[in-house]
């Protein structure tokens, strides 16, 4: 697969701060890249940067095999993006937003109605395309900014912590959209978001921390270097597993216990047969890698 | 230019559904109606009637159009800059909320962009103007129209002059402006200070030798007074038919600011065109400037 995005030593500054610094990664065509970080960790930075909003200090930035300081107009063309939060004009409907802003892609008429209908379909926009976006709840509001990035058909779907705040309901139609788009045109997802259970489904993860790499590697990958394995026992005898001298704690009616790996975990299995009756062996998770990288935990936006 | 028509019209439409900055837009012009009906309409009769004197019969149809044409051109030199000023706010309103950060993810150049607040803001700014002159032409139907056909094509011309003038200038204060309380800041600035350094609430001609001095500079002075000549040519070429002398037409077109002088130099009507349509298309090059020199914004 290309790289559809190459970033390599990207710095910028702002004043004393150095939002990113010496920042090098790629993102393949078709792949759900996640970028994690906790607030000011240089995520939206990069972001801006990408979409030329932002200048940067140094580094190189290629889209789509064009550099953004000689072709930031064809890179527009080929990227969507849904901001943190929704910057539609809440004066006008639906359709008056996606029309002007369709307009600036060349996108009229017929072509425009053709899309307009599309979108409408995808992600259920009927009830609301004539109502103005100041009057709809956050769920309908991010459906209307998804029509919005997906208009032009973009190459690579920028999503910048799109899912925060959302009823489990839009959530599951947007992640069910983009899935659709991905598997049929091969779009590329840049994901930023605060959810861990989403980041787990990328193809590859880059955590950022204090505007620089921490981490990065497929979610299972991260996982193992990262985090243990854990057993949890569902019927147990406390002083037997006490009896193995590993770590543990009581997680609702069961116990859980953490080995470093799922060697160990079956090496315990062949060993101590008599105690695994009802049990579950589980890889760690995100949160896990997240805090064991950074030492921060990030929880719907905040660092803890 | 791909997009330039549908941004016009986005811009536009937003201004006009903006209740808020629709109607702020028209504070001054309303604060100026209210003082009129108050007692600025009765100031400026007793003005005119003062300065007749006894033996000479002015009908009240001449004084009420002389008021009227008064009124009007006060009326439509406030709504060139200050409706200007907020209409163009939705610059500043898109940094705020967003959406422009939306509108430059897109191809469409910055240029585009620009020329976009550029021309709705004229177009926006000139519906408000040309239907304040509709009204106010009905008016002095009403109390004693003088003003002709040439007079009233000109007041058009006045009024585009004096909205290109005041969207080039607002244009480039709102480039620099990036947050509510600015808009906010400089909104109510222009829509309180600019009744009053234009003339609109009381002639120049009644403030300090300093302050006329300092405003002669300024070019809204001279578009007030175009507008003022054209308003009110007719009553006062009409209160000359009715035997007022010329020296004492020439101490009225002083008193209401028909005559403007720049350091004891009578300015004629063609110098007023040329500083103000001068003017105006300085400002548009230094807007065009501004927007070409500029660096991307920068934000975390």
């Amino acid at each position: 697969m290309n790289n559809v995005i190459e970033i390599k030593h990207l710095s910028k500054s702002f004043g004393q701060v150095k939002a990113v610094q010496d920042l090098s990664f790629c993102v393949r065509q078709g792949e759900l890249f996640a970028f994690l970080g906790v607030n000011g960790a240089g995520k939206s930075t990069t972001i801006s940067v990408m979409c030329g909003q932002t200048a940067k200090d140094g580094g190189d930035v290629f889209i789509c095999g064009k550099s953004i300081d000689s072709g930031i107009r064809d890179i527009t063309e080929k990227l969507g993006v849904v901001f943190q939060n929704s910057v539609l004009d809440k004066a006008l409907s639906v359709k008056e937003n996606l029309q002007s802003r369709a307009a600036l892609y060349g996108i009229k008429g017929k072509e425009f109605k053709k899309r307009l209908d599309e979108l409408s379909d995808m992600l259920e926009l009927g009830d609301i395309i004539n109502r103005p976006v100041g009057k709809l709840s956050g769920g309908q509001r991010r459906r209307a900014d998804i029509a919005r990035a997906l208009l032009h058909k973009p190459e690579i779907l920028i999503l910048d912590e799109p899912t925060t705040g959302l009823d489990p309901q839009t959530r599951r139609l947007l992640w069910d959209v983009v899935g659709e788009l991905r598997k049929s045109e091969k779009m590329t997802v840049f994901l930023t978001t605060h959810y861990m259970e989403e980041a787990a489904e990328a193809d590859y993860v880059v955590i950022l921390d204090s505007g620089k790499i921490a981490a990065e590697g497929t979610p299972v990958a991260l996982k193992n270097k990262y985090t243990g394995d854990f057993i949890t026992f569902y019927e147990y005898d406390e002083d037997k597993i006490n009896a193995l001298g590993l770590e543990y704690e009581k997680v609702g009616g069961a116990l859980r216990v953490c080995v470093p790996d799922t060697a160990a975990a079956t090496e315990l299995i062949v060993n101590h047969s008599d105690i695994f009756t009802d049990y579950e062996i589980t890889k760690g998770k995100m949160d896990d890698v997240f805090l064991a990288v950074t030492g921060k935990k990030l929880t719907g936006g905040e660092e803890k | 230019m791909t997009g330039l028509g549908n941004l016009i019209k986005r811009n536009c439409k937003l201004f006009f559904k903006d209740k808020g900055m629709f109607f702020t837009s028209l504070i001054t012009p309303l604060i100026l109606l209210v003082l009129y009906s108050t007692f600025l309409a009765k100031v400026y009769r007793d003005a005119f009637v003062s300065s007749i004197p006894d033996f000479l019969s002015v009908s009240d149809k001449i004084i009420n159009g002389a008021v009227g044409g008064e009124l009007l051109s006060s009326l439509l030199a406030v709504s060139g800059i200050t409706v200007a000023f907020c209409s163009n706010m939705l610059m500043v309103q898109d940094k705020v909320t967003g959406a422009r950060r939306d509108l430059t993810v897109t191809p469409v150049k910055r240029s585009t962009l620009a020329l976009s607040y550029y021309i709705s803001t004229a177009l926006s700014t000139l519906i408000i103007c040309f239907v304040a002159v509709g009204a106010g032409m009905l008016y002095m139907l009403k109390v004693g129209n003088y003003i002709s056909a040439t007079d009233a094509l000109l007041i058009l011309l006045d009024v585009i002059l004096l909205v290109l003038f005041g969207t080039s200038l607002s244009s480039i204060v709102n480039i620099f402006l990036t947050t509510q309380g600015q808009m906010s800041a400089v909104g109510t600035i222009v829509s309180s200070a600019y009744g009053f350094i234009c003339g609109a609430y009381m002639p120049i001609s009644q403030f300090g030798p300093g302050l006329q001095k300092a405003l002669s500079f300024l070019p809204g002075t001279y578009a007030t007074s175009l507008i003022r000549n054209h308003t009110m040519r007719g009553a006062i070429a009409a209160m000359g038919n009715a035997g007022v002398p010329a020296d004492m037409i020439e101490s009225i077109k002083d008193a209401v600011d028909c005559n403007i002088y720049f350091f004891g130099e009578k300015v004629s009507v063609n110098a007023m065109y040329a500083v103000l349509a001068g003017s105006a298309a300085v400002l548009i090059v230094v807007y065009v400037l501004i927007n070409s020199l500029r660096k991307p914004q920068k934000r975390k």
